[in-house]
This record gives structure tokens, C-alpha cells and sequence, in this order.
């Protein structure tokens, strides 16, 4: 228990160095919420790859299956592994207790991370490993250091080192991030990787709030609507005010 | 041409007579609607009023729906929020509206009160109906907080941690209250629930029955204008201020059209930006309350802020929440503060208008700077904007009487 | 135009003008009170919850009762004796509604002499028509009351057979409601679902 609190708090203090000694530039995730296919490669990509231990627990699998065009049988057939009915919701296979036991830290559910930490964090993140001999996971992570997840995207990244500068500032010494070298190639080249984590993350920002092109589209309606209203109530004030000297 | 005059009022035969004869319906409707003159100068500084009074309309019904659904249990507060937004028909909706509706509540309250500053609204005769609005504002904030709470977030939590602890500076009975107001040893589901209370019976009656003695004791003085010119000293045979209209139908159309321009900037941040760049709906509240782990930056959400700035202002945690209480209570004493004899800022002086305009000023960058971390340069600039804060009201009576003020009109400038 | 027409012409133009805006307010406000309405229907969880209940009846023994729960609502699921069924048809005249003449209290498929699909199996709702207590079983004949086993509910004395059908002269209006449901094998039970796939 001492320990958990100790590695969650060694977790949030690291993530203050980072913020606080030069926040990592945060490359443009890009993604396209209207890309329906891009969507459908997200939500098979999470399903397989992030799913056996990250948890979506807000998320219905009807809900998905209709925005993303699945039917009921693509819907069963190819996302649903451990839920037996179409409106469940996703349910990571890793028992919570076990993982905190297992990563220091529960792994977090995923149905708000787009809106708590943005695309544009999760897709440098999800592309952001490094090896790190000294770590427990043998990697660590340029944009959330300490994290206590591994690599699991590796088969299709492959390997990379990350290149540090050091600089003496006023007597501190202060590391400074100068880009990635690649130790090994993966299933995936550089591009397609790319892609992937960009669908991952479209995927990641639809769930985190599925209602949002369709609160777009009543929202334009309803501004049409108060600007005719706007006009006739206009015309209305003027005419009643005609007598007013 | 003869002016129009409204036909409401017309007891039209039995019915009417019936309520009325039993309950003052018409009697009531002329008095504070047909026959309610106010001035036929107002401009749009005077929308922000009834704009209050939509937006709390909008604030109680769609906190009704989602008290419907809303679980006020640590375990299940967080969970419920997101069954409403996902599961619940138009939840999403409803919680959009309502929480766009309390920053706009905020903002809408503070360019009431910056209308009352610029055109003496406050002063003799109307100082009490300004007294009643600072205790709105104090019950609406008391409202935002415990509200703010209920989603059961990381900066729901630790804002709420930050906020209470500040009543244990008070010397002797500050860490009893805090416990009171706690209910437990820490910020737990004793104490979420009892802001639940607060915030969905307690604040909202209270803010109703402010409100309605608010315009009771308007009505009973009559509206300002923005020459501050009593329209009552000057009557016609009718005994109707030659300067003024009926509310009803000349006001009520024009806050239609006012109504209406609100509800078009309202609907676009609900339907197309309900986050505001996470300033209404905050990032980190998107991550369920976590006990042990404080958020990066915690701020207060930022109607807040400009307080915040002034209470991390001084180093001194009593002396903190003192002034920042201080900020807040200086407001009640402008109508004694303002010595001038003039009521609207278009008859002041240049001292006056410079002193307000630096007061404005140093609102806005104070509440930046909450949003800020603290230290540094940041904390010097805070430093000095609090210190000019002050002198706006403390000096007040001073540079009030030296301001060579211009001589007023008889009678309100309307170009029609 | 003297200013007698202007007048007229102003007071029209306001009138239609005041229609106007009062016509678009107020459909205005009907769009606005479709949502909150709405939320007021049951929600995707509740539709969720609200799912058909599997009852397995394999291992039922002749006689047996089992209780379950579908939409939070109680249901009796009775596998009748040969010598239950046999007594059905002999208390008819003692009945107010023998052959199920109230449609909505079942489905078509349980509008027969033993209420069920198979005459076996029994499914009944266990919520007394008159106030909604659930009836207690009382399976035990008494032939001096003139007593063949039903169901009692405590409450206000309503009595109903092993069919679920009230009796005449108690407070409950109608017979016991059969919900939706089917085999979908010969040893498993789906209520609240009476067509298609699972």
C-alpha cells in the first residue's frame, strides 16, 4: 500500500519535472473525428492491442458499432472479446487489484483520457518509448517519464533510443531532449506507425465524447433558428419603439 | 401619435374579476409590468439584468433534470456524470447547458455589477437593492462552489481541498469549521453529499427569494439610467415620468431582442466549444478524484481567479484569506465609498475614469494571473494589481470628492 | 396618407409582427422541451438492464417454483405437476376471467386453458393486479375450502389458480400477467423476449 502511494506520488512529482523543466513539444496528432475508417482501424487497434488491460468502462459497444457503420455480426465477430451483449460496455480482462499489484499503478480507464490529456499528448505518447536499461519495464517514455507502462506497441514500432543534451544551467545540471534514434525496425514502418497511433487516437477522442459531430450538427440548426428569430424580434422592438421620442 | 398603450390590465369581464376580487393578478401586472416606467435611455449595459434572471431560469431547470440522474455518492458521482452525458437521452445537453450556464452566470453578473459602477446605481436611494445583489452574488458563488464539487473530479476535489482549507486560517475556530463544513476529517462522500444539499435545495432558494426581493426593492425606487437622472422629479399631469416607458411593451421587446443575441453566443460554446478551451469544463476534471495524487496546476475555475491572485498575493495564510475576503466584502461599501455627487460616469471627471479604468485593469490581469502558477514575477505582479485593487475602493472617498465632476441634465439624453 | 392611415398601418404591422415572434418563441420553446422530456425516458443503462433474463429449467423437479427477476419486476416460473394440470379446468366457474378474455394480461401464445406455452411451464409475473404485492405460493389442495393450489397474495386476500387467474370476489381486477418470453431450448427460458435471435 506504502509503496503504491510512493510509486503514484514518484509518478506525479517525474511528470512535474518534465512539465516544469521544459515541457516536451507536443508534435500535431491530426486526426480526422469525420475519417470513418480511420475509426474503424482505431477501435480494432485499441480492442487488440490496449483492451487486456485498459478498461473503456463508459462505453456502450452498440454505440460504437453504430457511428463506426458496424453491424451487429462485425461488432461481435471482430471487437467484442469478453462481452456477450451489444450494449455492454468495455471491460478490460486484467483484474484491477492484480494490475496495481503487477505496474505500480492501476492502468487507467480510457473513456476521458482524450478530454483529460488531449490527442495531441496520447499520440506522442503512444510513439514517445524509449529503451531504459534502468527501468523496471526496460523502457521509459519522453513524454510521461516514470510510466510504468511497457511498451506494448513494440512488435510494430521496433526499439528506439532517445538523445539527450545536457546543459550546466547556473551550476544544475539539466537534460534536454534532442530527438529519437531508432534501434530497431518493427512490423511497421515510420509512416504506417504513424498512422496506426493516429487512428489509436481518433479512436480514443470518438469515445471520449461520442455525441460530439451530432451536438455540431443540432448546434447549427439551432443558430439558424435564433437568427431568424433575432431578425423578427428586431423588427418587432423597432416598430413597438416607433413612438418613443 | 398617441402612444400605445398595453391592453393587459383590462379585467376582461368575469374570470378576471374572479381572481382578482381574490388575488391581486392585475393589480400586481400594472405595477410592476404595464405600468412600470423606466427610463428610455437605457443601452445595452442594461441587458445584463434580465440576462441574470434567463440564465437562472436555464440553471434551475436543467439542474433539476440532472438531479434526476446525478448520484451524490463518491462511488458513483463521477460514473453518474458520464451516464448522463452517454446513456440518459439529451443528458449531454442538459449538463452542457448547465455547466456553460454557470460561467456565463458569472460573467453575466459581473458586467450587472460593472453597469451599476459605471452609472452610480448603487447610490442613495438604491443602496439597498445593491446590498441584496452582493448577497446574490455571494450566495451564487457559494453555488458555483458546491457545484463545482458534484462531478467528484481531480480539480473538483483538490479545489475543494485548497478552498475549505482557507477557512482554517481563521485564528481559534478555523479548524472546528472546517471540520463542519467537511462533515469528516477530510473532503470524503459525507461531505459530497451534504454539497449536494446545499447546492441543489439550500443555495437555489436562497437565491430565488434574493432575487425577487432584488426587484421588490427596485421597484419600489424605481430603475437608474445611464445619465443617473431621477426620471421621477419630472412627471407629467398623469403623474408618468415624462421620461420614462412602460416596461411592458417597450423593455420587454427590447430585452427580447437582447435575450436572443445571449442565446446565440450561449448555444454557440454548448453545441460548438462547451470546454472553452478548458476554462468552463476543466481538463483535469475529466479524471475521476484521485486521493493521492494533487493535479499540475491547480486554479480555481475562473470566476475565482481574480480573488485567488490576491489571496496568494501575501505570504501569510491568514492574511491571505483576510484580504481576499476583504476583496469581495468592499464591494457592499461602495454606496458610502462613492462620495461623489453625480451617480453616472458621464458627468465624472477624468480622476474617476482613470481610477475605474485601472480597476478594471487590474481585474482582468489578477484573474490571469490565478490561472498562473504562483512565484516569481508572477507573484510581484500580483502584489502590485492587488495593491491598486484596494486603493480603488479605499481611496475612494478621496479622489471621489476632488473629481471635478460636469454639471448633470435635467432631463436624459435620448436620441431615439 | 394621412396619419390616420399611418396609424392603422403601424398598429397592423405590430400585431403581425407580435404573432410572428410569438409563433417562433413558442416553437422555440417546443424544441427546447423535447430534450428535457426525453430525458425522462429510459436510458441506454436502463435498456441495458431491462435485457431479457435467461432461466435455465433442466434441473426443475415437477412442482417446483422458481423466482426470478426481469426489469426488477418478480417472476414465477412453475413447472406444474401432471395432477395441477389435471385440476385447472375445475374451478372455471369460480373464476373471473377463465379464458383470458383481458389481452393485455398475456401474450397471444398464453391465452389458452393453461396459460403457457408449454402447458408444463408456467411463467407468470408475481405482482398481485390489484396493488402490486407479490403473491405467496399455496400450492396445497383444500378441498373443504373448495381449495385446488394457487397463489394467495397477503396483502388484501386476492387468490388467483395455478394458471395465475383471479378469482371472483377479491380485490384483484385481472389475472396474473404473463410477460413476453419463449424457449429457446427445451431446457432454457428467455423472458422479455418472445421473437428472433437472442
Amino acid at each position: 500500500m506504502l509503496s503504491r502511494l510512493v510509486a503514484v506520488l514518484a509518478l506525479a512529482v517525474s511528470a512535474q519535472a518534465v512539465a516544469a523543466g521544459g515541457a516536451v513539444h507536443l508534435e500535431a496528432a491530426d486526426i480526422d473525428q469525420g475519417n470513418i475508417s480511420s475509426l474503424q482501424r482505431g477501435a480494432r487497434n485499441f480492442m487488440n492491442y490496449c483492451s487486456g488491460c485498459h478498461s473503456a468502462q463508459y462505453v456502450r459497444f452498440n454505440t460504437i458499432g453504430k457511428y463506426l457503420e458496424l453491424s451487429e455480426e462485425q461488432l461481435v465477430d471482430n471487437l467484442m472479446f469478453n462481452a456477450e451483449t451489444t450494449f455492454e460496455t468495455i471491460q478490460s480482462s486484467m483484474p484491477a487489484a492484480d494490475a496495481a499489484r503487477w505496474y505500480g499503478t492501476a492502468p487507467p480507464d480510457m473513456s476521458l483520457m482524450a478530454r483529460a490529456k488531449g490527442a495531441d499528448y496520447i499520440y506522442n505518447f503512444l510513439k514517445g518509448f524509449y529503451l531504459d536499461p534502468d527501468s523496471p519495464t526496460g523502457v521509459d517514455n519522453i513524454v510521461l517519464a516514470g510510466t510504468s507502462m511497457p511498451h506494448v506497441l513494440w512488435e510494430l514500432q521496433g526499439y528506439q533510443n532517445a538523445i539527450f543534451s545536457e546543459h550546466n544551467v547556473d551550476g544544475t545540471m539539466s537534460h534536454e531532449f534532442e530527438g529519437f534514434e531508432p534501434v530497431s525496425t518493427g512490423m511497421l514502418d515510420a509512416e504506417d506507425y504513424d498512422d496506426f497511433v493516429r487512428d489509436t487516437v481518433n479512436f480514443l477522442a470518438y469515445i471520449a465524447e461520442p455525441i460530439r459531430s451530432e451536438r455540431r450538427m443540432i448546434g447549427t440548426w439551432v443558430i439558424i433558428y435564433l437568427l431568424v428569430f433575432l431578425v423578427i424580434s428586431i423588427m418587432l422592438k423597432k416598430q413597438v419603439w416607433k413612438d418613443v421620442k | 401619435m398617441a402612444r400605445i398603450e398595453a391592453e393587459v390590465g383590462k379585467p376582461q369581464g368575469g374570470f378576471m374579476k374572479w381572481i382578482d376580487d381574490r388575488f391581486p393578478f392585475t393589480e400586481t401586472m400594472k405595477y410592476h409590468v404595464t405600468e412600470y416606467y423606466a427610463s428610455k435611455n437605457f443601452n445595452w449595459w442594461y441587458i445584463f439584468g434580465v440576462l441574470a434572471f434567463v440564465v437562472l431560469a436555464i440553471q434551475l431547470i436543467s439542474g433539476i433534470f440532472l438531479a434526476m440522474n446525478y448520484k451524490p455518492a463518491a462511488v458513483d458521482a463521477f460514473a453518474s456524470v458520464e451516464y448522463i452525458m452517454r446513456d440518459v437521452e439529451w443528458g449531454w445537453l442538459i449538463r452542457y447547458m448547465h455547466s456553460t450556464g454557470a460561467s456565463f452566470f458569472m460573467i453575466i453578473v459581473y458586467l450587472h455589477m460593472f453597469r451599476a459602477m459605471l452609472y452610480g446605481s448603487y447610490k442613495k436611494p438604491r443602496e439597498l437593492i445593491w446590498i441584496i445583489g452582493m448577497l446574490i452574488l455571494f450566495v451564487l458563488m457559494g453555488s458555483c462552489f458546491s457545484g463545482y464539487l458534484l462531478p467528484w473530479g481531480q480539480m473538483s476535489y483538490w479545489g475543494a481541498q485548497v478552498i475549505i482549507s482557507l477557512f482554517g486560517a481563521i485564528p481559534g475556530i478555523g479548524e472546528a469549521l472546517v471540520e463542519i463544513i467537511r462533515g469528516d476529517y477530510s473532503i470524503s462522500d459525507i461531505t459530497l453529499n451534504r454539497f449536494f444539499a446545499l447546492h441543489v435545495i439550500v443555495l437555489p432558494l436562497a437565491l430565488i427569494g434574493l432575487v425577487f426581493v432584488h426587484i421588490v426593492a427596485l421597484h419600489q425606487v424605481g430603475s437608474n439610467n445611464p445619465d443617473g437622472v431621477e426620471i421621477k422629479d419630472h412627471k407629467g399631469a398623469d403623474g408618468v415620468p415624462l421620461d420614462g416607458i412602460a416596461f411592458h411593451p417597450y423593455h420587454t421587446s427590447k430585452d427580447l431582442v437582447g435575450i436572443i443575441v445571449f442565446l446565440i453566443i450561449f448555444s454557440s460554446v454548448v453545441f460548438f466549444a462547451p470546454d472553452f478551451g478548458g476554462y468552463f469544463l476543466e481538463y483535469a476534471n475529466f479524471e475521476p478524484a484521485n486521493l493521492t495524487a494533487t493535479p499540475e496546476h491547480i486554479a480555481p475555475v475562473w470566476y475565482f481567479t481574480p480573488f485567488y491572485a490576491i489571496l496568494r498575493a501575501v505570504p501569510d495564510k491568514l492574511w491571505g484569506a483576510v484580504l481576499m475576503a476583504g476583496a469581495m466584502l468592499l464591494f457592499v461599501f461602495l454606496p458610502w465609498l462613492d462620495r461623489a455627487r453625480v451617480k453616472s460616469i458621464r458627468y465624472r471627471g477624468w480622476i474617476y475614469k482613470s481610477a475605474l479604468a485601472t480597476f478594471v485593469v487590474s481585474f482582468l490581469v489578477l484573474g490571469w494571473l490565478g490561472t498562473q502558477p504562483a512565484g516569481g514575477l508572477y507573484l510581484r505582479a500580483a502584489q502590485f494589481f492587488s495593491a491598486l485593487y484596494f486603493a480603488f475602493f479605499l481611496l475612494m472617498p478621496y479622489y471621489t470628492t476632488i473629481d471635478k465632476t460636469k454639471p448633470v441634465p435635467d432631463r436624459v439624453v435620448y436620441h431615439g | 396618407m394621412n396619419e390616420e392611415d399611418v396609424d392603422r398601418i403601424d398598429r397592423n404591422r405590430r400585431h403581425f409582427l407580435t404573432v410572428a415572434t410569438a409563433v417562433t418563441g413558442a416553437i422555440g420553446a417546443g424544441f427546447v422541451a423535447v430534450p428535457f422530456l426525453s430525458s425522462l425516458k429510459p436510458s441506454a443503462r436502463a435498456q441495458a438492464l431491462g435485457a431479457p433474463v435467461e432461466v435455465p429449467i433442466g434441473s426443475m423437479e415437477p412442482g417446483e417454483m422458481v423466482r426470478v427477476l426481469w426489469r426488477g419486476r418478480l417472476v414465477f416460473v412453475l413447472r406444474r405437476t401432471d395432477e395441477m394440470l389435471a385440476r385447472l379446468p375445475e374451478n372455471l366457474d369460480q373464476l373471473d376471467d377463465p379464458n383470458s378474455e383481458v389481452i393485455e394480461q398475456q401474450p397471444d401464445y398464453s391465452a389458452n386453458a393453461t396459460r403457457s406455452v408449454k402447458p408444463e411451464y408456467l411463467v407468470v409475473e408475481g405482482s398481485c393486479t390489484h396493488l402490486g404485492c407479490a403473491p405467496l405460493e399455496d400450492f396445497q389442495v383444500r378441498p373443504a375450502e373448495n381449495w385446488g393450489g394457487g397463489f394467495f397474495c397477503p396483502c388484501h386476500g386476492s387468490k388467483f389458480d395455478l394458471a395465475g387467474r383471479v378469482y371472483k370476489g377479491v380485490p384483484a381486477p385481472t389475472n396474473l400477467r404473463v410477460p413476453p418470453h419463449r424457449f429457446v431450448r427445451d431446457d432454457l427460458i428467455l423472458i422479455g423476449q418472445d421473437t428472433g435471435a437472442a
